[in-house]
């Protein structure tokens, strides 16, 4: 295997990976942007992860379940929205709520359902998102050197959910800076007073901004679910909420960034497959250990300077009381 | 009044060991990765299964889902009276052996592992026997001359299945290449389907076209990925090849269901015999799984030549590597 398909394979992986990162990312930025903390992103995920495949494995249509994944989502959001908007509730505690809920639901429900320890059934290819091969793509990784494989092997042949993440990041990025809905968001979570103040409605865009979140989180659980893999496993989120909230702060709250902050975690996991037991010059070959570490290292040093300041929006984690 | 209480004490006990003869309850603890992971676990669940179906025998079961629980799941078993207590698992040797020293009458199985004590049963399988029928079915199938194996969490035992797997593909074909992966050095790299799915494609991408995983649950993806990628996958522990037929090859089968059901039938018949069971290919207790599912990928000639290996294994004509003899794949 040549240096440049070896390339090709892994900035492929690394696209796959970042996926659900991506979506949850974009995600937790409208929450926190607007002035919500959401560490509940992890249990959005899963609880939509679930609600994808096991509708999906009952109607056989996946289109269905990315809209129940996506409805699902959407609810949990409205619930941390219910306890930290209108109750006024710590949104920490709120979101750890939301992952437990969602930890404990998912698998309850699945047990009833299926009476596979929590597990849906195994999804048919036509039950799930699959691979796309774009027009040509064969025809030009033959024809077309270095370019042409490139369009065959990282571009072409991921499924739907994967294309709509990365083209909904520059979406996501005129939304928040170019819109009055974006500007409205980013009062929320600067200065709620100000934008009381002016006449409009705190809780209003504040709840608006989490149905985004719950949205985006769906996209991501039924990634995770329908498309990466073709079942819903127990815990099967595995952490990555939490990780799309530290690509957030990496990419300081701005969508491209939180991107860039996904697809170095999308890199660094695919490394870790691909340079297991590999001979590297010099180095001789390197312990897989050190590549499981490797993204939360990274992480910790990326943030303790590399980066420059990340600084949170303002009135982030404070609920807003109208009368003072 | 003394007399009646010594009645009654009497009466306690007399009853205590009626009911402790009359029903038997027996208990599996299956380890991370769930009953359900479609290997490992769920075989030790489905001999128990079978026996709850032949004889109408209830028993107990736990999903141990993180460290803590081990000790504390055990104990509750062994103090509720069950016995035997069948624990599914290398990981839980150590807290077997400190629960079988308090509880001496209660009988404990374990499997994949080996604790030295008067009431328990240890169970290993030699893994690296099966691992080399379906590696050399593995190299016989593959075009490309590369043919992958991906392991759960890097231990001894895994190591167990990539050598004989190895040695298996080596001995029918010296020139093929063998790539190696685990998918993690924790328990949770029992239950990583995404990450099972990532080290195939991976795998497939640098030329093989049949990959191995001896992973437990993380292994539903790496079948998956075989499919997605239009490659051959071979299964473990359990039965696979039901899961994608056309693209499983076949399963490395390790009988957990029958020594569960061994467990609990000599308990029953209270024939209990402690020590170490070691089965290989020629106990039945590992063997490849050719059924209805795989059938269609295999010609009789390729079959023949896996059957004759396994003979030539049993008599004793081929040697298989263990790697735990030597810590090392030497063959």
């Amino acid at each position: 295997m040549d240096v440049l398909s070896w390339v090709y394979s892994s900035m492929d992986s690394s696209l796959r990976l970042a996926v659900p990162l991506v979506f949850a990312a974009l995600g937790g930025i409208y929450a926190e942007r607007s002035g919500i903390v959401d560490i509940g992103l992890e249990g959005k995920m899963l609880m939509a992860a679930f609600a994808a495949a096991a509708t999906s494995a009952l109607t056989g249509s996946p289109m269905l379940g990315l809209v129940s994944a996506v409805l699902s989502s959407v609810l949990m959001a409205m619930m941390h929205g219910f306890a930290v908007i209108t109750w006024r509730g710590d949104q920490i505690i709120s979101g750890l709520a939301i992952n437990f809920f969602a930890s404990g639901l998912t698998v309850t429900i699945g047990h009833a359902l299926f009476d596979m320890g929590g597990q849906t059934p195994t999804l048919s290819n036509d039950q799930r998102f699959n691979a796309l091969e774009w027009p040509g793509a064969q025809w030009v990784a033959e024809h077309v050197p270095v370019l042409g494989s490139f369009y065959h092997d990282v571009i072409s042949g991921h499924n739907v959910l994967v294309y709509l993440a990365f083209l909904l990041v520059p979406v996501a990025a005129f939304v928040l800076f170019k819109t009055r809905f974006g500007l409205r968001v980013r009062a929320m979570g600067e200065e709620p007073k100000a934008a009381d103040t002016a006449g409009i409605s705190v809780s209003k865009v504040r709840y608006q901004a989490l149905i985004i979140t719950g949205v985006m989180c769906g996209f991501s659980g039924a990634y995770l679910s329908m498309a990466q893999n073709a079942a819903f496993v127990r815990e099967m989120t595995a952490g990555q909420g939490y990780i799309a909230l530290a690509a957030v702060i990496l990419g300081k709250w701005r969508p491209v960034g939180a991107m860039l902050g996904c697809l170095l975690f999308g890199v660094l996991s695919a490394m870790e497959t691909r340079l297991q037991s590999v001979e590297l010059p010099i180095i001789g070959e390197m312990p897989t250990q050190l590549f499981s570490a490797l993204p939360y290292i990274l992480t910790v040093v990326l943030l303790a300077g590399f980066i420059g300041r990340s600084i949170a929006p303002k009135a982030i984690g404070q609920p807003y009381i109208k009368e003072r | 009044m003394k007399k009646s209480i010594m009645a009654l004490a009497g009466l306690v006990t007399g009853l205590s060991i009626m009911t402790a003869q009359a029903a038997l309850k027996p208990s599996v603890i299956y380890d991370m990765g769930g009953k359900f992971d479609k290997s490992f676990n769920q075989a030790s669940y489905n001999g128990a299964e079978q026996y709850l179906k032949d004889t109408g025998t209830k028993y107990a079961d736990f999903e141990i889902k993180n460290e803590a629980q081990r000790e504390q799941v055990m104990l509750r078993m062994a103090q509720r009276g069950h016995s035997p207590i069948v624990v599914a698992g290398f990981q839980q040797a150590p807290i077997v052996e400190r629960v079988a020293k308090k509880f001496p009458d209660t009988k404990f199985v374990l499997i994949d592992a080996v604790v030295d004590l008067p009431n328990v049963r240890s169970v290993v399988f030699k893994e690296q026997e099966g691992s080399f029928l379906v590696g050399a079915l593995a190299a016989l199938k593959s075009k490309t001359d590369t043919v992958s194996f991906i392991g759960g969490m890097d231990i001894p035992l895994i190591r167990k299945f990539a050598c004989g797997y190895e040695q298996g593909a080596k001995y029918v074909n010296n020139d093929v290449k063998v790539l190696q992966n685990m998918t993690g050095t924790t328990p949770a790299a029992w239950n990583d389907p995404a990450k099972g799915s990532e080290l195939a494609r991976a795998q497939f991408d640098q030329g093989a076209d049949v990959v191995y995983g001896a992973a437990g649950g993380t292994g539903v993806g790496i079948n998956q990925a075989a499919v997605d990628s239009g490659k051959l996958a071979i299964g473990v522990d359990s039965n696979q090849n039901y899961m994608h037929p056309g693209t499983m090859l076949t399963s490395m089968v390790k009988r957990v269901d029958v020594a569960v059901y061994k467990a609990f039938e000599d308990v029953a018949n209270d024939n209990f015999t402690s020590g170490l069971q070691v089965l290989g290919l020629k106990e039945e207790g590992v063997d490849w799984a050719l059924d209805e599912f795989n059938q269609p990928l295999l010609d009789e000639t390729v079959v023949a030549q896996i059957n004759n290996l396994k003979q030539e294994i049993i008599d004793g004509n081929i040697s298989v590597h263990n790697w735990e003899d030597t810590q090392s794949c030497t063959y």
